[in-house]
């Protein structure tokens, strides 16, 4: 089976400081990949470097069949692949309406049916078409989340690139918003590449995930694996223990 | 136990652009000795607040009233403002979200907690700085006389959240009011930060109130939380017993939650009911 996304020995290096080494991985279409590790790890960067924000500076990122796909940065990847950013906050023009953030993209890739295609991406969101004229401040974190899921998917991309898109949420918005992206992905067939911090959201969401550190990968495992403890390092492991919460004394980890 | 903080009926109303109140918070009681207390709510649910209110940081617009708001048998609400600012830091002592934002940016991390030690205790500056050394090494930072001399832009936001403990925690106060204390760290961190929080709080005998938006890491740090929805309590429970919790909406904010090792999809949501803001 094709990758929908292979990347090979990607670098993203910034005045000689390597903020992603040497990392590859690939996924298939229709799966959901997760990408863990702390501040600094470099898994927002690979992110980036995939929807072009971020320069690549050695490897190679393909997306779709073989090498006949499009090139990463060109405005055919661009359709093909969009992100949903961390803060909801900050993504969305606060100046615009929803609806003219919502025909931006379509105006930029030149779609027609612009009027039927931000009434139906309001619906698949759950947020309806009363919410069409409204800015963004006039919103809650959650409905702005929605509104930034909604301008991804307008486009009707194969792969979805979520950069912790739940982490600037309460705990109960986090349960709503995931449950939509869950049921987008099944009813597009979208391919999900999801970065964040929580263990838990990345094995309730993801197939797959990656534990990343200083920029390199750590290792690539099955979450049912890292559920069982089928682990293979140990800073996995550590990791593992930090999300199951605080431990009084003795079996608290010796701080560093 | 003598209560050491007494909150009866704590109500804090903001005006808004018409002028008239809204209460932020409706109504907070409770009661805290020398034990850690959770306060755990959603955004905008009144937990900062009601912390605020305890040190007197409520923005000047704000109405708090209170049937009692008490520390150690003194009357916030009647304090003067000299005698309010002599309690905060000295035996009333906060620790905020972000390190980067709540440390002078222009000032070195040492000369900080100087400065907070020489506004409470008359102490010469040689032993002022050996005080501030050895409060860094209690928060298990590695070379305290290099960490001494560096800018908060300098430090990691895990020491940079220990120097905030060290700078509150050297004045020795009574109570410590820590708001999402851990919420900017990663999870590693924070449980290093939680660590030294929880070892330093236990051998003073401090009172803490632990405010956070975490159910789980609350419940798993202090002794009894309360949980507080749409500025009121909804239920007070021990930290040992949040699997019987009561009230629907902590048992919803329990649920939502994604769980290593299960297999929930989707997720359990949040029904509100309109009746729990009553």
């Amino acid at each position: 089976m094709s990758a929908a996304l292979q990347v090979n020995d990607l670098a993203v290096v910034y005045d000689g400081y390597r903020a992603v080494d040497g990392v590859s991985f690939a996924v298939a279409p229709g799966e959901s990949f997760g990408i863990v590790g702390e501040s600094g790890s470099g898994k927002s960067t690979i992110l980036r470097a995939v929807c072009g924000l971020a320069p690549v500076t050695e490897g190679r990122i393909a997306v779709g069949a073989e090498a006949g796909g499009p090139r990463p940065g060109s405005r055919a990847f661009r359709r093909k692949v969009q992100m949903v950013f961390q803060d909801p906050y900050g993504s969305l023009h606060p100046r615009q309406t929803v609806d003219r953030i919502l025909a931006e993209p379509l105006a930029i890739h030149r779609v027609p049916d612009a009027e039927t295609r931000i009434t139906r991406a309001l619906d698949e969101v759950g947020l309806g078409t009363g919410f069409r004229f409204r800015f963004p401040h006039q919103l809650s974190g959650g409905q702005r989340q929605r509104i930034a899921i909604a301008r991804a998917l307008i486009l009707e991309p194969d792969i979805l690139l979520l950069d912790e898109p739940t982490s600037a949420l309460d705990a109960s918005v986090q349960a709503e918003v995931l449950n939509l992206l869950e049921e987008l992905r099944v009813r597009r067939h979208l391919t999900f590449v999801m970065v964040s911090h929580d263990l838990a959201v990345v094995t309730h969401m993801c197939g797959r995930l990656m534990v990343m550190r200083n920029g390199r990968s750590v290792e690539i495992l099955p979450s049912q694996s890292l559920i069982r403890g089928d682990i293979r390092s140990d800073y996995t492991r550590d990791l593992m223990t930090a999300s199951l919460g605080f431990r009084r004394r003795a079996d608290a980890p010796a701080p560093g | 136990m003598s209560a050491l903080l007494t909150v009866e009926d704590l109500r804090i109303a903001f005006p808004n652009r018409d002028g008239d109140p809204v209460e932020a918070v409706r109504g907070v009681s409770f009661s805290l000795g020398r034990e850690r207390l959770g306060i755990v709510g959603e955004s905008g649910s009144g937990k900062s607040q009601t912390g605020r209110a305890i040190l007197g940081l409520t923005p000047p617009q704000a109405i708090v009233t209170a049937r009692t708001l008490a520390f150690d048998g003194i009357d916030l609400l009647k304090a003067a403002p000299a005698e309010r600012r002599a309690l905060r830091g000295a035996r009333i002592g906060m620790v905020l979200q972000d390190p980067k934002y709540s440390l002078n940016p222009v000032m070195t991390v040492g000369d900080q907690i100087v400065e907070a030690l020489q506004a409470h205790e008359n102490v010469g500056d040689r032993e002022a700085r050996e005080r501030a050394l050895a409060m860094l090494a209690a928060v298990q930072i590695d070379r305290p006389a290099r960490v001494f001399g560096l800018y908060p832009h300098e430090v990691s936001g895990g020491m940079g959240q220990r120097v905030m403990i060290a700078m509150m925690l050297i004045a020795d106060p009574d109570l410590l009011i820590a708001d999402e204390p851990t919420s900017a760290l990663d999870v590693t961190v924070q449980l290093q930060v939680l660590s030294i929080l929880d070892r330093l709080v236990g051998e003073r005998g401090m009172g803490l109130i632990f405010i956070s938006h975490d159910l789980r890491l609350v419940s798993s740090f202090c002794d009894r939380v309360l949980v507080i929805y749409a500025g009121r309590v909804v239920e007070e429970i021990a930290a040992a017993d949040l699997g019987a919790a009561q009230h629907p909406y902590t048992r919803g904010l329990l649920a939502c939650l994604p769980r290593l090792g299960e297999h929930r999809h989707p997720l359990p949501v949040l029904s509100r009911d309109p009746e729990w803001a009553r």
